[in-house]
Order: structure tokens, then sequence, then C-alpha cells
């Protein structure tokens, strides 16, 4: 679901909570993803080569993990906002049949800028945490 | 290695530091729709502002622009990295490292700093300098450094457009995981794991093996009957060697303790309260405790241990408020 319509800076709190999302990773998804990406170290698409690297399967490129902690917060934001930065850290890799659920919650807003920070974690079924950080995206004042 | 080999080969990758790996280089893709397009598609972004271009137009945008996530991606090398990855400088950085063992590689951070919104049309010329080697870690995925390189992203007129840190490990790949990953059936899902198995070694299984039993037991001097805890072969007070054992009433109070949140571990169940037990007989052990919101934890807190099964392959003493 798209939203068009963009949240403003005032209507924002520190504290709210985003709604969350849920992703099932799929082997589409994460060859998918790397290709998009350009990313073709192996280990994103030869099942051999991720488990030469001891993993039983290809896994997620963080690439693809930054696009999707992107997407969480500019969704939530809507299409007039800016992203400011990201930053990103990975725990547990993401495999096919796994399920990630992202959720994030509004850390700190800075008026002088019109940005705020959004917590970012994703979660997945089977590992446990695979990514933890931070967006800061700024959004337009009340009209 | 020897720790003569290691410092060698640690000041070598320490000259790395500090060093270009491409002076201002342009991207082998400008900005441009297609690939924006595709990559919207795999990831499930339907901004507008990516690819509808009248929605655009009307936008505070003022036409299309890229995703900002996309910043690195207009420079990747592509397809030969899954075959024969160009030579630079991190190349061979990665093949010092690969020839010492450390032959995995795992990106595990990427901080990006975005100056302005990206345009089709754009060029992105990137300055990829290595900015730090870290000390060597023991990390989940086995022995490794962390290799850090700082880009800085310029456009066409050569104004900054963004940077990014980015973190690589670089780690030997353990041999048992290997073999147990290469064993992975190929329709078998992977399954949630069991808790970290307990390491039994000589002085030390005897300990577990009780726990298995549903027991924990304090180790003995024969000679002065010091207890002592964890197990190990002498007596700290009288270097006796010569020991028994007495079974624990798994009553005591809580000497210290701590939650851990990040990174959550496979195979544990949050909240995860570990603390250290000063037992009523005198020694302390490290335990959960559980039972009780993590909030209601204090130090000094009355508990009472049970051992219990806390999953598939694993016994553990667990211990409850008291009373």
């Amino acid at each position: 679901m798209t939203n068009h319509t963009t949240r403003t800076y005032d209507a924002v709190s520190v504290g709210d909570k985003l709604p969350p999302l849920v992703i099932p990773i799929t082997a589409s998804l994460i060859v998918g993803g790397a290709i998009a990406t350009r990313d073709y170290t192996p280990v994103h698409h030869d099942k051999a080569a991720a488990q030469a690297g001891g993993l039983p399967d290809i896994f997620m490129n963080i690439l693809t993990s930054t696009a999707l902690m992107g997407r969480f917060v500019t969704d939530w934001a809507g299409p007039d906002c800016t992203l400011k930065s990201s930053s990103i850290k990975l725990g547990a890799p993401n495999l096919p049949g796994f399920v990630m659920t992202i959720t994030g919650e509004v850390k700190a807003m800075d008026a002088a800028d019109g940005s705020v920070e959004v917590v970012v974690e994703g979660e997945n079924d089977v590992w446990g945490t695979h990514m933890q950080g931070t967006v800061r995206v700024a959004l337009p004042r009340e009209a | 290695m020897t720790p003569e080999a290691k410092k060698d080969f640690e000041d070598r990758i320490q000259t790395y530091v500090g060093r270009e790996i491409s002076a201002r280089k342009r991207g082998l893709d400008d900005v441009n729709k297609v690939m924006v397009r595709q990559w919207c598609e795999v990831m499930g972004d339907n901004n507008p502002v990516y690819t509808d271009e009248e929605f655009a137009a009307r936008s505070s945008k003022g036409g299309l622009i890229a995703p900002p996530t996309m910043l690195q991606v207009w420079g990747m090398e592509g397809y030969s990295m899954a075959n024969e990855p160009k030579e630079d400088l991190q190349r061979e950085l990665h093949k010092i490292f690969d020839a010492q063992g450390y032959s995995g590689v795992l990106g595990t951070n990427c901080d990006l700093e975005f100056k302005r919104d990206l345009r089709p049309g754009d060029q992105v010329y990137a300055r990829e300098v290595i900015e730090s080697i870290s000390e060597q870690k023991a990390t989940s995925r086995g022995l490794g450094y962390f290799i850090e390189t700082r880009t800085v992203f310029t456009d066409q007129s050569g104004e900054e457009v963004g940077n990014m840190k980015f973190r690589v490990l670089k780690f030997v790949p353990d041999q048992a995981t290997q073999d147990a990953a290469a064993g992975a059936g190929e329709s078998e899902k992977v399954a949630a794991p069991t808790r970290i198995h307990s390491p039994r070694g000589h002085d030390n299984a005897w300990w577990w093996e009780a726990v298995d039993q549903g027991k924990v037991l304090i180790q003995r001097c024969k000679s002065c009957q010091t207890l002592r805890h964890p197990p190990r072969p002498m007596c700290g007070e009288c270097q006796s060697m010569e020991w028994d054992s007495i079974e624990s009433a798994l009553q005591g109070t809580v000497f210290s303790f701590t939650q851990i949140h990040y990174p959550k571990v496979p195979g544990y169940q949050y909240p995860l309260v570990c603390a250290v037990i000063s037992l009523n007989e005198g020694t302390r052990l490290v335990a959960n405790v559980v039972g009780c919101d993590p909030e209601d934890v204090t130090i000094g807190m009355p508990v009472k241990g049970v051992v219990e099964q806390v999953d598939e392959a694993t016994m553990l003493p667990q211990f409850y408020p008291a009373g």
C-alpha cells in the first residue's frame, strides 16, 4: 500500500511507533535484491558458495537490508520526505523461508532542520535480530 | 599462527590503512530510471517520486528522484564480482587475509549520509579510502578483523552528494559450521536452533553431566574442604588436586545481573536475564533468572533454582524468585 500523503513534522512526536512491515524472505527476494543492487557476490545467489562460507543457504545482502529499512521509513513518512541518513548494523542473516518483521519508533526530533530520527529493528522468526539501525528523515512543516 | 607471525600479519595489513582504493571514479551507471524502477520492483517500494513522472513533477521534488539508499549501487562492479573480481587495493588486502585463512567476508555495517537527492542523468563519482582495520575479534561467525572503508560520492560538478562508511568482517569460516551447512538438505527448512552447547572438557564435563541428570554439584577440596566453582583441577587455598563434590540445594540470592537485549542470540528466549547467583553453600553461579518480570529483579533478591530442560538439547539450572 502506498501512502501518497506526507506526514508533517508537527504531526509527529517522539515515541510514535511505525506500522510494522512483515517481509517473507524468499530465494527470489534475496537474488532479486542482490541483482537490483548490482551485488554479484556469490553468497547472495549461489547456495554452494554460501555453504562454503558456513551458512546453510544464500542470504540477503546488506544493500537490500538497507533498501528495506529506508523503504520502511519512507512508506510511513510519505513521498515529500527527504532521507538524510541511514545507519545499519547487521546481526543474524536472512535466509529463504524466514519471515522478517520490521518495527520502528521515533527516537528524536530536530526542530532546526525538521528532521526526525527513527530507530529501526528487523527481526527474523528463526535467528532473531537481522538488523538494527537509525534512519533520519526530514519532513515538511504544516502548510 | 605464532605471535610473531600474527604481529607480522597485523603490521602488514595496517599498512593499508589510509590508502585510497579508488581515486574519484565515475560509476558504471549514471542515475537512470530503468535501474530505479527495477530496484523499486524488488524492494516493494512504491514511493511515486521514484517512478511516477507526473506525480513527481507535481510533488515538492519537482521531478523524479532516485531512492537515496541506492547511492552505492551506481558504482557497483557488477557481474565480474561473481567470477573474477577486479584487482584493486581492496582485493589485494582481502587476498592477504585469504592467505591466512580469513577467507570469509560479510558486510556488517553501512552508514550512509545523503547531501541531496539524485535525479536521472546525474553522474556519481566515488572516492574510496581504507579508513581502519580493527584488532582481531572473536565473532559469532569466527575469528576475524573488521575493515572499514569510507567513500565520498560526488556529482558531475564535483559537489558531494553523499558519503558512506562500510564495514566488512574478514573471518575464518568455522569448519564444523561449514560441514553442517553443506549437509543441509535441499528442501529442508532451517530449524530454530537450540542454545549454545556447554563446552565440556576434561575438568568440567562431570559438572555438566550432573546438570543433565538434574543436579547442580559444587566441587569440594578433599584436603581442606573448601568449595569452588566453576570446576577446576586445583584448590586455590591448599593446592590439593584431590576433590569430591556436594549437591547444591539451589537456594541463594542475586549477587548481580544484567538483561541481554541485543543482539538476540538464536535459540534463547527473551526477555533474558543473566545473573550471578550467590548460593547459600557459598559459591557463585551464572544462570538465568526466570519466572518474573525483568523489572522486578533486584540485587539481593532471594531465589530458588530448578534444573530444567530449556530446549530440545539443553538442561540448565534456572532461578525463580523465592517465597
